[in-house]
C-alpha cells in the first residue's frame, strides 16, 4: 500500500496540475474577499494563471508515470495540455468585454473555467479508467454550470439542463464501457489493459466495452450520432461560453480518444477503426448537409464544429503515427480558427444586441471592414482554401488516410468539404454583398488584438508556424508509438 | 445450506423485489421508500462480504442523508407523475426494442464470461488483521491520492455551481436589519396626536 510519491520533487510531472488546482482555490478566495471590480481582477488572474501553467508545461518538460500509474506525462500530453491551456486563456479573454450582458461578469465564471481546464488536463494525462472518469466529470460538471451561468436567460438555462441530462447519459455509457473493459481484462490501468489485450486477444465482452467507452467519448467531442446536444447548447449558452465549449473541451476529449485507441486498444485496432471511420464519415456528411438550412449563426458554428471533428477523426482512423500527427496539427489550427471566428462574432454588435442570425450580418463589410475581412479569411480557412491554415490542417489528415489506404474515406471527406463551402460562402456573401440594415457598434480593443493575432496566424500559417508546429506534433505523436 | 448463504439469498431476493417495486410503484413516495429498502439489503450483503465499513457508510450516507433529501424534494415539488407517464405506451415499442437488444447483449456477454480460477482462489478476503476502515485509509491517501483530490475538486465545482445558479442578491427586497430595528427611537417614529371626540383627523 505504498505511494510512489516520496518527496515533493517526485511530483514534478504533475506540477502544472497542482499549480492550477491551488490557483483555482486562491482565485476563489480573492473573489470572495475582494469587493470592488472582483470579476475583472479574477478574470485577469485566471488568464495569468493559465499562461503561467502553459509556460510550466512547455518550458519544464518532465515525463513520467505517477500516482501508482493513474497519471502519465509524456510528449503527447504536453502538446495537448498546451493547446487546452491556450484555448481556455483565449476564451477567457473573449469573455471580458461586455461581461455584464453575457452573464459572465460573475467572478465564479473564471474560477469554473480554471477548474474545467484542470479536469481537461487530468483527461489528457489519464492513464487509468478511474482518473479518466474523474477528469471527465470535473470538466463536464464545470461546463454544465457554465452553460447555465446566465441564469435569468431561459435559453441558457435550457441549454444547461439539456447538456446536463445528455452529459449524464454519456457518462453512464462511459462507465458501463469501463466496467466491461475492467471485467474482461482484469485491469483499470491503461498500460496493463494494453498488456492484457496483447496476451489474451480480443473477446466479445471487451469489444462491447470499447464500443460503450468510445460512445461516451464521442459524445464529448460531439461526433455524429452523439451530436444532438451541440446545436442547442451552442445556441443557448452565452457566446463567450460557446467559444470556450468549442475550443478547449474538444481538444481534451479528442486527446483522450487518441490515447485510448492508438495506445490502449492498439491490439484490437481493426475493431475500433470501424467505429472511428463511421463516426468520421457520419460527422462530416451530416454537418455538411445540416448546416445548409441554419439561420442562427451559432447553430451554424455548432454544425461546422461537428464537421471539423469528423475531419480530425479522418486522421485518427488511419491509426498511424502520421495520422495522430495530423490530428494534433488539426486541433491546433481548429482552436485558432474558432477563437478568431468567435472574436469576430462578439465584435459585431448592433444597438439591438449581438448578431444572432446570418441575415443580421448584412452590410458588415461596409461598417466594420476589418472584422468582416478577418471573418471572411476565417471562413475561407474553414473551407480549406490553399494558402490559409485550414487547408494544411485538412491536407495532413487526408494525407494520413491516403497513406493508410483509406481512399473512400478521403474522397468522402473532400466531397463533404466541398459541400460545406456553400454555407461558409453564404456568410461571406451576406457580409459583403447585402445592403446594410443596421449600424454596428464600436469594437472593444481586446477583441481587435485577438482578431489581429489569430487572423495573422491563419493567413501566414505556412510561413510562420507551420514548421515549428509540425515538429511539435511529430514529437507529440512519436511518444504514443 | 449454511447460515451466511441463507442470508445472502434473503437479502438479495428482497433487494431485487424492492428494486422492481421502485420502478413500478405508482406513488413516488413509495418508490423512494422501496429504494431505501434496497439500500438496506445491499448493506446487508456488504456485511456478509465482510465489508462492514462500506455497509454502515451506505446506510449513513445514502439512507440517512441522500434519500431523506430526496424524499423532501419529492414531497415538496408535488410533481404530477401520472402526467409524466402519459407517453409511456407511445414509447413502449421503442423501449421494448432497446431492452431486447440489451438483453441479447447481456446474454452474449454472459456466454463469454468466465471466472478465472485464480480469482476464485483469491476470493478469501486478504485482511491480515487490518480492519476495514484502516485498509481503506491506507490506500485512499497514498495509492489513490490523485483520484481522491480529483474527486474533491469535483465536489468543489458542485458547490460553486449550486451557489452560482441559485444564490440571489436582490436589491429591491426588504430585509430585516436587527441593528436598525433595535436602534429605533420612539421620537423618530411615533407622533402623538390629540384627537377631539367627534371630529376625527
Amino acid at each position: 500500500m505504498n505511494s510512489d510519491v516520496i518527496d515533493f520533487a517526485s511530483l514534478a510531472p504533475a506540477y502544472p496540475e497542482m499549480l492550477l488546482a491551488i490557483g483555482a482555490v486562491v482565485l476563489l478566495m480573492i473573489g470572495v474577499v475582494v469587493n470592488k471590480e472582483r470579476s475583472v481582477l479574477v478574470s485577469y488572474g485566471a488568464v495569468l494563471l493559465l499562461i503561467v501553467t502553459a509556460a510550466l508545461v512547455i518550458l519544464q518538460p518532465k515525463d513520467g508515470v505517477l500516482f501508482n500509474g493513474v497519471f502519465i506525462a509524456d510528449g503527447f500530453a504536453r502538446y495537448m495540455k498546451a493547446l487546452v491551456l491556450g484555448g481556455s486563456a483565449l476564451s477567457l479573454l473573449l469573455a471580458l468585454p461586455r461581461a455584464e450582458e453575457n452573464g459572465t461578469h460573475k467572478y465564479e465564471y473564471a474560477v469554473l473555467v480554471v477548474l474545467a481546464t484542470l479536469g481537461m488536463m487530468m483527461m489528457v494525462s489519464a492513464n487509468d479508467l478511474m482518473s479518466l472518469y474523474v477528469g471527465l466529470e470535473l470538466q463536464s460538471l464545470s461546463l454544465y454550470v457554465l452553460a447555465a451561468i446566465k441564469r435569468e436567460d431561459s435559453k441558457a438555462t435550457e441549454a444547461g439542463l439539456k447538456y446536463f441530462v445528455l452529459g449524464a447519459l454519456s457518462s453512464g455509457m462511459l462507465l458501463y464501457g469501463s466496467s466491461l473493459v475492467y471485467g474482461f481484462t482484469g485491469h483499470t490501468n491503461l498500460s496493463e489493459i494494453l498488456v492484457a489485450i496483447a496476451q489474451e486477444g480480443r473477446s466479445i465482452g471487451l469489444i462491447f466495452g470499447v464500443v460503450f467507452l468510445l460512445a461516451g467519448v464521442a459524445f464529448k467531442i460531439s461526433a455524429v450520432p452523439f451530436h444532438m446536444w451541440t446545436p442547442d447548447v451552442y445556441e443557448g449558452a452565452p457566446t463567450p461560453v460557446t467559444a470556450f465549449f468549442a475550443t478547449a473541451p474538444k481538444v481534451a476529449a479528442m486527446a483522450l480518444m487518441v490515447r485510448l485507441v492508438t495506445d490502449t486498444f492498439k491490439g484490437i485496432s481493426h475493431d475500433w477503426q470501424q467505429i472511428v471511420i463511421f463516426l468520421s464519415i457520419a460527422s462530416m456528411v451530416l454537418a455538411a448537409f445540416a448546416a445548409i438550412g441554419q439561420k442562427s449563426i451559432k447553430r451554424l458554428i455548432a454544425y461546422s464544429s461537428i464537421g471539423h471533428v469528423g475531419f480530425a477523426l479522418v486522421g485518427l482512423s488511419s491509426g498511424t503515427q502520421g495520422g495522430v500527427e495530423g490530428v494534433a496539427i488539426y486541433m491546433a489550427i481548429y482552436v485558432t480558427m474558432t477563437v478568431a471566428l468567435f472574436a469576430c462574432i462578439l465584435s459585431l454588435r448592433t444597438s439591438a444586441g449581438y448578431v444572432e442570425t446570418i441575415e443580421d450580418l448584412a452590410g458588415a463589410a461596409q461598417h466594420r471592414p476589418f472584422v468582416a475581412a478577418i471573418m471572411a479569411i476565417v471562413m475561407f480557412s474553414l473551407i480549406g482554401m490553399p494558402p490559409l491554415a485550414g487547408f494544411f490542417a485538412k491536407w495532413h489528415v487526408f494525407l494520413a488516410a491516403i497513406h493508410a489506404h483509406l481512399y473512400v474515406l478521403a474522397v468522402i471527406g473532400v466531397l463533404a468539404s466541398a459541400i460545406s463551402a456553400f454555407y461558409y460562402l453564404r456568410v461571406i456573401k451576406v457580409m459583403y454583398f447585402d445592403a446594410p440594415v443596421r449600424e454596428f457598434e464600436a469594437v472593444p480593443a481586446e477583441l481587435n488584438i485577438i482578431m489581429a493575432v489569430t487572423g495573422f496566424v491563419v493567413v501566414t500559417y505556412y510561413f510562420t508556424v507551420a514548421g515549428p508546429l509540425a515538429g511539435l506534433a511529430q514529437s507529440a505523436a512519436g511518444s504514443l508509438f | 445450506m449454511t447460515l451466511p448463504l441463507f442470508f445472502f439469498y434473503v437479502f438479495s431476493a428482497i433487494a431485487v423485489a424492492s428494486a422492481l417495486m421502485v420502478i413500478s410503484a405508482r406513488n413516488p413516495i413509495h418508490a423512494v421508500l422501496f429504494l431505501i429498502l434496497v439500500f438496506f439489503n445491499a448493506a446487508g450483503l456488504f456485511m456478509l462480504a465482510g465489508a462492514e465499513f462500506l455497509a454502515l457508510m451506505l446506510i449513513v450516507v445514502y439512507v440517512g442523508a441522500v434519500m431523506v433529501l430526496f424524499l423532501f424534494v419529492v414531497m415538496m415539488l408535488d410533481v404530477d407523475f401520472a402526467s409524466l407517464r402519459q407517453g409511456f405506451l407511445q414509447y413502449a415499442p421503442i423501449g421494448v426494442i432497446v431492452g431486447a437488444v440489451l438483453l441479447l447483449e447481456l446474454l452474449m456477454l454472459a456466454g463469454s464470461f468466465v471466472v478465472s480460477p485464480e480469482v476464485t482462489a483469491s476470493a478469501v478476503l486478504p485482511m491480515d488483521g487490518v480492519d476495514n476502515m484502516r485498509a481503506i485509509g491506507q490506500v485512499l491517501y497514498t495509492r489513490y491520492v490523485f483520484l481522491f483530490l480529483g474527486a474533491a475538486a469535483v465536489l468543489l465545482v458542485a458547490m460553486i455551481g449550486a451557489i452560482v445558479l441559485t444564490l440571489q442578491h436582490k436589491s429591491n427586497v426588504k430585509r430585516q436589519d436587527p441593528v436598525k430595528q433595535v436602534g429605533r427611537r420612539p421620537s423618530e417614529t411615533l407622533e402623538i396626536v390629540k384627537v377631539k371626540s367627534g371630529q376625527g383627523l
